[in-house]
């Protein structure tokens, strides 16, 4: 019986429910729909001099995604895929399967921290401790992510305070360069999303009776069976929501990989913001923007498929 | 295979508040015992100290003689069913039941024919593949008396398990619950509020309040015995007459009350011109004119329940006397509202008990 109702709104009822819902769409359609579908329009279309917009030469083309996927015209740059060899645009495709790569762990490392941390506050704290450990995970994002970014080169530099604190206890002879191993950029990333973990991980942990991880324990089970049979199952709709929204934010997050980021180590936001500032070849940043957000949609259904979670569940 | 359990001055302090007192008792094994108490007293914690939750205070939990002290719940003979029976709602009926021999490593074959047999055990037979959600309440309950049973236990714990049930399908249930006891042969800890329940279904009954056990006997020895004024004001419906004892001689006591001098069989701890209740039950009020024991009040109302009527009488203070007599017996009809009632009972059948804390409705 989970039709769709437009939503009422007390006495008044049908009128203002209308209203509202007509926002909703307005707010929908000039804010989500109008700019991604310009864009999109973009994306098929070559970078032209102001003077041809419009003109003869201004019709679609796929020639922005192939740009992706096999570089300028007379590359030479090749991938040899089981003794194959492919014309490629092997520095672009490298940085956007590692980008994704690294949101994947990022997401793993967050809710590695975030799923003991919101057990306790959900289960096992009383209220007032939970509150109170609530009170410290929010405070420190009244400072802005620049600030943090900086905050962590800070703590995290070769002179750094980690560094040079390990060295005074002899614990290490010459300084890490975690930015260079892009330990800086992985703790930089996992910190920055910690919230949109925390919070959906709450929400489906603090539902949980407490008498059925009593009743599981009463019946033989070790922890981790309690965890996995009965704990994880019921959170699943917050773990995936969780993990989506850290996920979708960390591929498509700019100011921590430009700040923390090692040398070597380019996300591909990085690669889109290039496209449209310094190149200025807008219809190329819109082909790589959205061959970055379908990937990002396609693999966040096909990881839900995978755990049978479906859509409606997460919006819960 | 069943096991006996014994507390052994048992106490359990959260902070300052003491939630069980003092508790010492010895359940037997394939005993039906049941914990009878209001709100509060300490049924639930005694529970979890037998299950493992609660470490007590003071004390010892001995299970089949084998001190507990420092075992957890899910390595104790014991299984729990707990007050809003904890079924995991996202396996199904079958996986339940079978949980705890997933747990212990059984093939998942095995499981599955073991829990078939529970399922017949409760008569649910071919019921397993549905959601726990599709089941009736009194399906869920048995659900979960099968999935503790499927463990084995030597000593099955039950939380209320009935409150949850309308009163029909409760009073089935008491029966069935019986049933399968008898049938497992388990030692079964029962807890309620409900003494109907408890007296109905136990072969002893502990009655409790604020943390301390009041009586322990038989559900007929307690109705009959009481030891102590809450139990008599707790356990069925008792008129309570408040005095001083004049006399007490030959196991009977005489208490000044409000009707005159009352005799009656005297409990533990009277002391002559003491403060105490003479308890004595609405169907030990006989309509007749007596030397002794005889009360006479105007009638307040009555109320006609089919098998029996109930009278009230006028007293000075407190409650209304309560006069019941079955409704085939003869003169059951009391007078009319206003007139006097004579009625009398049997020394034998009022029970004086010292002054102490009594049962509030
Ligand atoms: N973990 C705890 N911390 C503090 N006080 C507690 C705790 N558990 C129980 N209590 C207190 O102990 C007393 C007895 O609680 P218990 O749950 O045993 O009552 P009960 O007899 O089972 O009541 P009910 O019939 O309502 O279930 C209550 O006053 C309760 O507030
Ligand atoms: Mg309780």
């Amino acid at each position: 019986m989970n039709r769709l109702r437009l939503p009422t709104f007390g006495g008044l009822g049908a009128t203002v429910g209308i209203v509202f819902s007509l926002l909703a769409a307005f707010w929908i359609l000039m804010m989500i729909l109008l700019p991604v579908s310009y864009m999109a329009d973009f994306s098929f279309r070559y970078d032209l001099p102001p003077g041809k917009i419009g003109g003869p030469e201004d019709v679609h083309t796929l020639d922005n995604y192939r740009y992706l996927l096999f570089g300028p015209k007379g590359s030479p740059e090749t991938l040899s895929i089981l003794g194959f060899e492919f014309k490629a645009n092997v520095l672009h495709l490298n940085v956007f399967f590692k980008t994704i790569l690294a949101a994947v762990l990022v997401t793993i490392i967050d809710f590695c921290i975030c799923y003991p941390v919101t057990y306790y506050m959900a289960q096992k704290a009383g209220g007032g401790t939970a509150r109170l450990m609530a009170v410290c995970l929010i405070l420190p994002f009244w400072v802005n992510e620049i600030l943090r970014a900086f905050a962590f080169r800070i703590l995290l530099g070769t002179g750094g305070v980690v560094n040079t604190t390990l060295m005074d206890l002899g614990l290490l002879s010459e300084p890490i360069d975690f930015i260079r191993l892009d330990i800086a950029l992985y703790a930089g990333l996992s910190y920055a999303y910690i919230l949109l973990m925390i919070f959906p991980l709450y929400n489906a942990l603090e539902s949980l009776d407490r008498n059925q991880i009593e009743a599981a324990r009463d019946l033989g089970a070790p922890t981790w069976r309690i965890h996995w049979r009965v704990v994880m199952p019921h959170a699943k709709a917050g773990i995936a929501s969780g993990c989506t929204m850290v996920f979708m934010l960390a591929v498509g997050a700019l100011a921590m990989p430009q700040i923390l980021g090692g040398p070597s180590n380019l996300w591909f936001t990085q690669v889109i913001y290039d496209r449209f500032n310094t190149s200025l070849n807008w219809p190329l940043g819109a082909a790589y923007a959205f061959v970055l957000l379908t990937t990002c949609i396609l693999f966040v259904l096909l990881v839900m498929r995978l755990f049978r979670v479906n859509l409606g569940e997460i919006a819960k | 295979m069943s096991a006996d359990v014994q507390l052994d001055r048992v106490s359990i302090r959260f902070g300052d508040f003491t939630a069980v007192k003092n508790a010492d008792l010895l359940i037997g094994a394939g005993e039906f015992f049941s914990f009878l108490g209001p709100s509060g007293c300490g049924k639930t914690t005694i529970l979890r100290a037998v299950s493992g939750f609660q470490e007590p205070t003071e004390g010892r939990v001995l299970i089949g003689g084998r001190d507990m002290a420092g075992v957890g719940p899910n390595k104790r003979p014991t299984a729990l069913i707990f007050q809003n029976l904890a079924l995991f709602p996202l396996m199904k009926v079958w996986e339940n039941i079978a949980f705890g021999l997933e747990v212990r490593g059984v093939p998942k074959a095995e499981r599955r024919k073991r829990a078939d047999e529970l399922l017949e055990l409760i008569a649910l037979s071919g019921q397993g593949d549905k959601l726990v959600s599709e089941l009736s309440g009194g399906q869920k309950q048995r659900v979960a008396i099968a999935r503790a049973l499927a463990v084995k236990p030597e000593v099955l714990l039950l939380d209320e398990p009935l409150s949850a049930l309308d009163l029909k399908l409760r009073q089935h249930m008491r029966t069935e619950l019986r049933a399968i006891q008898r049938q497992v042969g388990v030692t079964f800890i029962y807890i309620t509020h409900d003494q109907g329940e408890a007296l109905t279904m136990s072969d002893r009954v502990a009655v409790m309040s604020h943390g301390e056990i009041q009586q322990v006997g038989s559900g007929e020895a307690i109705y009959r015995d009481p030891k102590t004024a809450f139990v008599a004001s707790f356990v069925g419906e008792n008129n309570a007459l408040r005095g001083r004892v004049a006399e007490i001689s030959g196991g009977y006591a005489r208490v000044e009350t409000e009707f005159g001098p009352m005799r009656g069989r005297a409990g533990p701890g009277l002391s002559a011109g003491a403060r105490a209740i003479l308890f004595v039950r609405p169907e030990a009020l006989e309509p007749r004119e007596a030397a002794e024991n005889a009360i006479s009040a105007p009638v307040l109302s009555s109320e006609f329940e089919g098998h029996a009527t109930h009278a009230f009488l006028a007293r000075q203070e407190g409650k209304p006397l309560v006069v019941t007599r079955s409704g085939g017996a003869a003169g059951a009809a009391p007078p009319a509202p206003g007139a006097a009632f004579p009625v009398a009972f049997d020394a034998e059948r009022g029970v004086v008990l010292p002054e102490g804390e009594v049962a509030s409705e």
